[in-house]
Formats: C-alpha cells, sequence, structure tokens
C-alpha cells in the first residue's frame, strides 16, 4: 500500500499539470521530483486523470532511462559511459565504482545510500571523465576523488 | 569603489569546483574588509583553465586560472584584485591566444556577461535582432535567414530557411516552434554553454521565427541532464515575461509569442525530430515516417519548426545585422560560423567558434595542443556517437558539410573527441552497437535488432572467432542499417562501426590487405 502522503503528491501534481498539453512527461516528471520514482499504484491514478489507458501510462514510464518505479538511494549517481570519458578513463572508472559500492547499474547499495545509474553524456566533455550526483555535477573524475566524494557524503548521512 | 570579479556558473565550471572558487573568494573578501561584487558568468570556453577568475581593472578583464579554493589566499596576497602578478595571471583575458583567434558571432557574449541580467543582455545588443523583426514582414524575416545560408546545426544542416519557408506557407490557426535541446551527442556542450551562458539569445531568436511563421507558442525541449541550463531559461523567459518580450503583446506590437521549457527523460532518441515531438506530446519517444514533414504536420498535427539551440541562437545576430554579414563568413556551401567543441583526450578543451573552413589538425593542434596524455592521437570522433572515427590520414580534412560527406564522415554538430594510441578501436565499434541497442526506439526492425545483432557480432570479433565469415556479416548488417532503418540511429550506427573497421582493421584482428570494403 502506498503512504497517504504519496498519493496526496501524486494528486497534487497532476492537479497541477492535467491540463498543459502533452501533460504526461511533466506529470511523470513531478511525481518523480517529489517521491523519488513513479510509484506502481500510482500508474492507474495518472491514466484516469489523462483519459489513457494504463498500458500507455506504464508504456511511457519504461520507455525513458530517467523514469523509475523503484525508490532510489539517498543518493543517485549518473556515471558517464559516452565517448569522450571513455577515451578519458571512464571504464576503469566504473570498474572503480562499482567495486567502492558492491553494486552493479540500475543496482541500489544494501544501505540505501547508493543508486548507481549509467548516463551516456552530462555534457561536460571538456571535463572528462564526469559524473552527477544528484544535481552536483563533477569533472576530471579520477578514482581517488570519486573515493573521497562517497565518503564525504557517507559521512553527512 | 568596489571591484568586480567574474566567476563561471557555467556547470563544467562548477564540475571544477568554481561554487567554491566564489565562496571562498567572498569570505576572504569580507575579512579583509574589500568591497567586491561577483558576477557569475558564462565560461569563456577554456576548461582547462577552469576556474577562471577575471578582475576587473581599468585596462580591462584580466584572467586568473586555472583557480582552486585553496588558491584564493594567495591571489589576495598577491593583491590580484588590482590585476597583481601571480602564477596564476594569464593575462588580459581577451588576449589570450585560443580566445583571440576565435570568430565569435553565436558566443559573442557567452563568458562576458551575466547570463540572467536582461539589462545585461541589452547593453551586449541584445534583443536589437527582434527589435529589427518587429518591423519586417514575415516574409522578408524568413528571407534574411535564407540569405544567411543558416543551416541547421543539430546535425542534419538543412537551410534553416526553406524550413521556415515551408511553416509560413503552410496555413494553420496554430503553429509552433521547438527549440531542440537534447544535445546528447557525446563530445558536444555548445548548447549547454549557451543556454547556461546566455539564454536570452535562445529566447530571442525562438521570438523571432515565431513572428517570421506565424507561431505563437513555443517549446524548448531540454535534456533532462542539464539541470544548470534548466534554471538558467526558466530565470530568462520569466525575465522576459516581465519585460514584454515574451507574452500576448511583444513590446506593445500587438505579436504575441509564449514559451516554456519542457524536460526530456534521458531517450537519447528523443533527440530526432519526431520523436521529440512524440515526447512532447507524452508519449513514448517513437520516432515517426516521414512524410509528413513537420514543417507541414509537426506537433499536435501543426505546422512545425524544429531547429537545435545554436541555429535559433544564430538567428538575433542575423536579423540584427543582414543575412549577408553572416554569409561572408565560411566556406562552399557552408556558410557562417560553426562553435566546435574539443574535447576527450586533448590538452585543451574547450570551446572554439570559427568560420568553416579549419582543419582538423588545426583544431587537435593548434587549439587542442595535442592529446592529453601524451601520447600519439589515434583516432577521432567528430559529430557524436553516429559520427565517423577519422585516422591520422584524415586530419587535413576542412571542416565543411561537403568535405566531411567526401570522406564518408559527418560534422554534425561539432563535436570532436580525440583518443590518444591506447584505445582499442574494435571496443568502440562494439560500444557503438551496444549504444545503438540501449537507445534504440524499437520502432523498425534494423535498428531495433540489428544493433544487438551487431553487439554479438562484435563479440565474437573481438574474440577471433570465424573473422573470415563474421567481418563481412558484420559488414552485411550494416548495409541492412544504413539502408533499412528508420531514423539516423539505427541509419548512421554504422558510421562509426564500419569506419574503425576501414581505418583501423588491425585492431579487428584483420590484416590491411584482405580488408576490402
Amino acid at each position: 500500500m502506498t503512504e497517504p502522503n504519496t498519493t496526496q503528491a501524486v494528486q497534487e501534481v497532476i492537479a497541477a499539470l492535467k491540463d498543459k498539453p502533452g501533460a504526461l512527461l511533466p506529470i511523470l516528471h513531478g511525481i518523480q521530483a517529489a517521491l523519488g520514482y513513479i510509484p506502481a499504484d500510482s500508474v492507474p491514478v495518472i491514466a484516469k486523470a489523462l483519459n489513457l489507458s494504463r498500458a500507455e501510462v506504464h508504456g511511457v514510464v519504461s520507455f525513458y532511462h530517467y523514469f523509475r518505479d523503484t525508490p532510489p538511494g539517498k543518493h543517485t549517481i549518473y556515471l558517464c559511459r559516452a565517448e569522450s570519458c571513455q577515451a578519458m578513463g571512464s571504464a576503469e572508472l566504473e570498474v572503480h565504482a562499482k567495486h567502492k559500492l558492491g553494486i552493479d547499474f540500475h543496482e541500489t547499495t544494501e544501505n540505501g545510500q547508493f543508486s548507481l545509474e549509467p548516463v551516456y553524456c552530462l555534457g561536460n566533455c571538456a571535463c572528462s571523465p564526469a559524473m552527477q550526483i544528484d544535481e552536483a555535477i563533477y569533472g576530471r573524475v579520477s578514482a581517488s576523488t570519486f573515493d573521497d566524494i562517497i565518503n564525504e557524503l557517507e559521512k553527512s548521512a | 569603489m568596489s571591484i568586480t570579479i567574474y566567476i563561471p556558473c557555467d556547470s563544467g565550471a562548477v564540475s571544477l569546483g568554481a561554487d567554491r572558487v566564489a565562496t571562498t573568494i567572498a569570505e576572504l573578501a569580507q575579512q579583509r574588509g574589500i568591497a567586491i561584487d561577483i558576477i557569475r558568468n558564462g565560461s569563456r570556453g577554456m576548461y582547462w583553465l577552469e576556474t577562471l577568475v577575471e578582475v576587473v581593472t581599468d585596462a580591462g578583464r584580466i584572467a586568473y586560472g586555472p583557480v582552486q579554493a585553496n588558491d584564493v589566499a594567495g591571489l589576495f596576497d598577491a593583491d590580484f584584485i588590482n590585476g597583481g602578478k601571480h602564477v596564476l595571471n594569464l593575462g588580459l583575458t581577451e588576449e589570450l591566444a585560443y580566445f583571440k583567434k576565435q570568430q565569435r558571432l553565436t558566443f559573442a557574449r557567452v563568458g562576458k556577461t551575466d547570463p540572467i541580467s536582461l539589462d545585461d543582455y541589452l547593453t551586449h545588443d541584445g534583443y536589437r535582432g527582434l527589435n529589427n523583426a518587429l518591423n519586417m514582414a514575415q516574409a522578408d524575416i524568413v528571407k534574411s535567414i535564407t540569405d544567411s545560408g543558416l543551416r541547421g546545426r543539430g546535425g542534419a544542416a538543412f537551410p534553416t530557411g526553406i524550413k521556415w519557408n515551408t511553416v509560413l506557407n503552410t496555413a494553420s490557426e496554430q503553429k509552433y516552434i521547438i527549440c531542440n535541446a537534447d544535445e546528447g551527442d557525446s563530445g558536444t556542450f555548445s548548447d549547454r554553454m549557451v543556454m547556461e551562458g546566455d539564454p536570452f539569445v535562445l529566447v530571442e531568436g525562438m521570438t523571432i521565427a515565431g513572428l517570421a511563421v506565424g507561431a505563437t507558442q513555443g517549446y524548448i525541449y531540454l535534456r533532462v541532464e542539464y539541470p544548470h541550463a534548466h534554471k538558467a531559461l526558466n530565470a530568462a523567459i520569466a525575465k522576459a515575461y516581465q519585460a514584454g518580450y515574451l507574452g500576448d503583446n511583444i513590446r506593445d506590437s500587438g505579436k504575441a509569442f509564449h514559451l516554456e521549457v519542457r524536460l526530456g527523460a534521458g531517450a537519447y532518441v528523443c533527440g530526432e525530430e519526431t520523436s521529440l515531438m512524440e515526447s512532447l506530446e507524452g508519449k513514448r519517444g517513437l520516432v515517426r515516417f516521414k512524410p509528413p514533414l513537420p514543417a507541414i504536420s509537426g506537433l499536435f498535427g501543426k505546422p512545425t519548426v524544429v531547429n537545435n539551440v545554436i541555429s535559433l541562437a544564430s538567428v538575433p545576430l542575423i536579423l540584427d545585422k543582414g543575412g549577408e554579414y553572416y554569409c561572408n563568413f565560411g566556406m562552399g556551401r557552408s556558410r557562417g560560423t560553426l562553435p566546435l567543441q574539443l574535447a576527450g583526450n586533448l590538452k585543451h578543451t574547450g570551446l572554439v567558434e570559427l568560420a568553416f573552413g579549419l582543419t582538423l589538425r588545426e583544431l587537435l593542434y593548434d587549439f587542442g595542443g595535442g592529446s592529453a596524455s601524451g601520447r600519439p592521437i589515434k583516432a577521432v570522433q567528430v559529430g557524436g556517437p553516429l559520427g565517423a572515427y577519422l585516422p591520422e590520414s584524415q586530419f587535413d580534412t576542412p571542416l565543411d558539410y561537403e568535405a566531411f560527406a567526401a570522406i564518408w564522415a559527418v560534422v554534425g554538430h561539432g563535436g570532436i573527441v580525440a583518443f590518444d594510441d591506447t584505445v582499442d578501436m574494435a571496443a568502440m565499434a562494439k560500444y557503438s552497437m551496444e549504444f545503438c541497442a540501449i537507445e534504440s526506439c524499437g520502432k523498425c526492425t534494423p535498428c531495433r535488432i540489428g544493433s544487438t545483432r551487431g553487439y554479438e557480432l562484435m563479440d565474437e570479433i573481438m574474440q577471433g572467432r570465424e573473422l573470415d565469415k563474421n567481418i563481412p556479416l558484420l559488414r552485411s548488417l550494416c548495409d541492412t542499417l544504413l539502408n533499412g532503418s528508420l531514423c539516423a540511429l539505427g541509419g548512421m550506427t554504422p558510421y562509426p562501426v564500419l569506419s574503425a573497421l576501414n581505418h583501423f582493421p588491425k585492431d579487428f584482428g584483420v590484416n590491411e590487405t584482405t580488408n576490402v570494403a
């Protein structure tokens, strides 16, 4: 069961945005911004408000890499895998990050602190390799700066 | 009198610590009782010097960089606020060779001004293009764009004036302007720099486009990976509404234009214009069949201009100075300037805006300074993940749409990613197939299945299995993707794959002489 405040958040987002042309993506962004993910039981609610089928809403949620249907960790790490970062050693950084966190892409650490997601370009190609944690962006990331950043975030947990 | 200090708010600079530098400078100035004004500007595009701090002096703006937070105390000790000597003092910013050699038209204000100050925008020639456009007939605005020779900077290089003319001449009660700000190509960041560093120029360009074709609603489809650009655009749009540059009655002209930013959600294929429109309509980003052209039946079935950020950001200058002014830059049928982006394994990465015609070698070595690792540059990918890999023997190709097409390569959005000799080109080809498989929208079979099959095939090839059978199979598969895909994602994935195979056969375990294309 979804918590009552979750249902309320979903309702508020829908009420504010449902009359926009092409409202589905703005609504999904609104819900994910409020809750961190799109709960499965919000799908029929969204579908009803927009006069769509549940399959159509589910299809949109599952099409876009950014939308998730499970709660993320406290921090989401987006590690760039694209060419420019590869030219500056992102493949090694990826191996290191997975080892340090003990998880693969699309997974969350057991303590719920970190989720790890691949990203295909952060537009920070002049400072490769790049990563983003929540909304903070980092450039020229090495294995040791990665550890420093993660350790710092863990300390402040 | 207080001293003005510029510290970039550009996310690239922030990724290297610009926010910490700004906070430290503010704190130390207060401790030392020095009155300063900090302006957060865009980046000058010299990322190896970020954080680049500029101090305004009587002689001009003096640059210090790369500055880190722990350098700040030393800078104050060296009296940097008066341009004092310090190991990080680079002299006048605009005299730096990398910057001085450029021809900055579209990027004229980026790095100079406060991005979200409308006053600063107006002081630096902002909204002059719109003021002209408000007094022009629609066909004349379109003619200026046609005369300028501007071609779409997103990658396809379609003449912008022709696109606008089609929308102008298609009767409809509602038309739309869409800015494609889904800059997903690796190695490209010029759209991001404009949106973060000079968002008003995009707002103005879209407003002019709206006036030209009779569209009253615009959408900026921005990728979700650009939170800084999102904030800057929303701030600029709010100010433009307040000052009457957007709304139902633009500058009391009786003409209307409304603008809204919409976020993508991490799908690379949504940079394809029909997929983008599906996404804006709230659907899965599946590519549409063409025809109908978006200019005739686009967003919500209405005539729609879809242009890239750089194309639209070039419009205000063209309307200010005239099509001919812009057309006088460039070579052949590639007119104007192209903001090139130097990325990957280069010493001096950053943004270089120049007229078309410079060679790749000049960019890589004169501007880029060679590889960051100090090893030889082995391959360069131009034009994003769907662009060809070029070997050293092709570095003398001039940056020009036709010259690149002649060597089976693309200029695309002007992103240049360099790799040193440690790169395994077979691994890069495998990655191209993997990327296509991850990002395929799934609508057409060659792309949906061919990409996964290509990934598996590259796996076989990299293990050296049955090369005499698998290499021809890879070529045949690429042929199917190239000719049978619905859009450029499947249709151009063969560019990096086959160029890697053709130019670097050894990495595929193939003898050069037996590798006949």
